[in-house]
């Protein structure tokens, strides 16, 4: 917890920290390349990169790249799919039925070859980034907000307002999402670390954001090519800051499945 | 099985969309640049650009169902089913391979850990696992390499052995990156199938298996594990996406010539064709397994059979 709060203010407030060069490489040329870590107080705490660039400030910028994409695909991916989800779960018949095929047409094919496939494509930028990661969150989010709607559009609080004469809209936003929306919420707190984890991956393999802008993902992959066995911490920091960042959204999810959705609280 | 061709179709149509809508175009991916736009247009006509999109899926479709999936863009240009019938083995090989390893550690874990539950090995492996869980598996290979290969220097870093060339050598080559997958579906299997132990150790039946003597290990192997292990077929399932996944960072990562190479080649080359029949073919095992785990739960709980009748 005390390490999400730093990371996340830490990346809000980047821009706002005495921090060394994250992405300019031409500035990088003055500066030593492969630095090693000088420690509180020196120019460079957790050294430099290859091109001369201070690892603390692109391990912080790096947070912010990632953070960023993973809340706004989580966000796009909640709001999209959970709609999708009550509507499909509320209407249901033909919609229904052909929203169940294309959710299963989408988790058909492996996350990680969705990924790289929509990469071929797509221009590797925050957005485009976010918007094919939010298409993973979209499949699973249909699934449990239909599931869900299906089981609370029975309860007789529902059929007393709709006694009333209440129309189908105001039954699915007042009387319907109100209790769907608890645990498409925990789901979407797992889901951040999912994505953070996809997120790096994709930058991993040379398919995420590029170079020079900094993302944990490609940062790691920096030491590849014997750079690590060299200089460890080259792979280290953005390791420990990518590994740290998981385990928290990890536990946070777990806490929050376990007191929001009782029933999918297993693991 | 009417379900699954719906499945696949889409999934060839979407494939199909989403790979014509790549942005650059594919006759200078083939010439390079600086030839005449003639020469280009030329190409274009002989890949069959020029053609309007239905007709284009149209003729892939029926060369697909063909068994012919195009030809390679980019120089060696082969047929791209060659190249995934080079590639595939080697992936499956490493996903098989990691997913019996990740149950060689599972099993043992889960019993060792449930055996003992509250205790101070539970407790640990709990804690490692949850631990193996938020890690990538890309930094799981690397935290690997540093210690074994950079520091005991166990493994060295080679060339591929094909495994019809030499099976110890293809052996040893393929442990690391079969670790590597296993490790986090090592985790995750661990946690499930212990959930589902200690419930079923507090059955009666356990409980009269150990009345009359029985030692706590025949008691696991021969009484608990079966009825324990539902949810773990049910997350067997569903890791198999998990598993393609880090196949493909694993082959990345250890420079291993399976279908994670060849479709990342691809993409960064913008060489379509070959994406397009990577993807088809991952989809068609991935949902081919699937429906073969939905099949097994048959086999371990005869409640559940007279549904697939």
């Amino acid at each position: 917890m005390t390490w999400l709060t730093l990371i996340l203010g830490a990346a809000l407030l980047a821009p706002l920290l005495p921090l060394g060069n994250h992405d300019d490489s031409v500035a990088g040329l003055t500066q030593p390349v492969f630095a090693a870590p000088g420690g509180l107080g020196a120019a460079h705490p957790l050294g430099t990169n290859n091109y001369g660039l201070d690892v603390l400030a692109r391990a912080v910028y790096g947070a912010r790249t990632s953070v960023v994409i993973a809340l706004l695909a989580v966000l796009i991916g909640t709001a999209v799919g959970g709609l999708v989800g009550l509507v499909s779960g509320f209407v249901r018949g033909t919609t229904d039925r052909v929203v169940g095929i294309l959710a299963n047409a989408l988790l058909a094919v492996p996350p990680l070859i969705l990924l790289i496939a929509l990469g071929t494509v797509l221009d590797p930028s925050v957005r485009s980034i976010a918007f094919a990661l939010s298409l993973l969150t979209i499949p699973s989010m249909v699934r449990l907000a239909r599931a869900n709607t299906i089981t609370v559009a029975q309860r007789e609080y529902v059929l007393a307002a709709r006694a009333l004469g209440a129309g189908r809209v105001r039954l699915m936003l007042r009387e319907v999402l109100p209790n769907v929306v608890l645990p498409v919420l925990s789901l979407s707190v797992v889901m951040i670390s999912v994505l953070v984890v996809a997120e790096a991956s994709l930058s991993f393999l040379g398919i995420g954001i590029e170079q020079p802008q900094p993302t944990w993902g490609n940062m790691i992959a920096e030491g590849q090519g014997g750079v690590m066995q060299e200089h460890p911490y080259i792979v280290v920091v953005p390791g420990i800051c990518l590994f740290l960042t998981v385990f928290s959204f990890n536990l946070l999810g777990e806490k929050a499945q376990k007191r929001w959705d009782p029933r999918s609280a297993k693991l | 099985m009417l379900e699954l061709a719906a499945v696949l179709f889409l999934v060839s149509i979407g494939v199909f969309l989403l790979l014509s809508l790549v942005p650059g175009d594919p006759a200078v991916a083939v010439l390079g640049e600086g030839r005449t736009p003639q020469e280009y247009a030329a190409m274009r006509h002989e890949l069959g650009l020029d053609q309007p999109l239905l007709a284009r899926y149209g003729d892939w479709l029926g060369g697909v169902l063909h068994g012919d999936l195009g030809t390679s863009l980019v120089p060696p240009q082969t047929g791209v089913l060659e190249r995934i019938g080079s590639a595939l083995p080697v992936s499956l090989e490493l996903a098989v391979l990691g997913l019996v390893l990740a149950l060689l550690i599972a099993l043992p874990l889960a019993m060792w850990s449930a055996y003992h539950q509250g205790g101070r090995a539970d407790r640990a492996i709990s804690a490692a696992t949850f631990g193996l869980l938020s890690m990538p598996s890309f930094l799981i290979g690397i935290v690997l390499i540093a210690l074994l290969v950079d520091g005991l220097g166990l493994f060295a870093r080679n060339e591929w052995v094909r495994i019809g060339d030499s099976i110890g050598g293809n052996l040893h080559h393929a442990f690391l990156p079969a670790l590597t997958i296993a490790l986090m579906e090592a985790a995750m299997f661990t946690r499930i199938l212990r959930g589902d132990l200690v419930t079923t150790l507090h059955e009666d039946f356990i409980l009269a298996a150990r009345a009359r003597g029985m030692s706590p290990l025949r008691i696991m192997l021969s009484d608990a594990l079966r009825p324990s292990s539902f949810s773990l077929v049910t997350v067997l399932g569903l890791s198999i996406g998990r598993l393609v996944g880090s196949t493909v960072i694993v082959e990345y990562l250890f420079a291993l010539p399976g279908m994670g190479k060849l479709v990342i080649d691809a993409a960064n080359q913008g060489n379509y064709p070959v994406v397009q029949g990577a993807v088809l073919v991952i989809a068609l095992v991935y949902v081919a397994s699937n429906a073969l785990i939905d099949r097994s739960y048959g086999l371990l709980d005869p409640r559940t059979r007279r549904a697939h009748a």
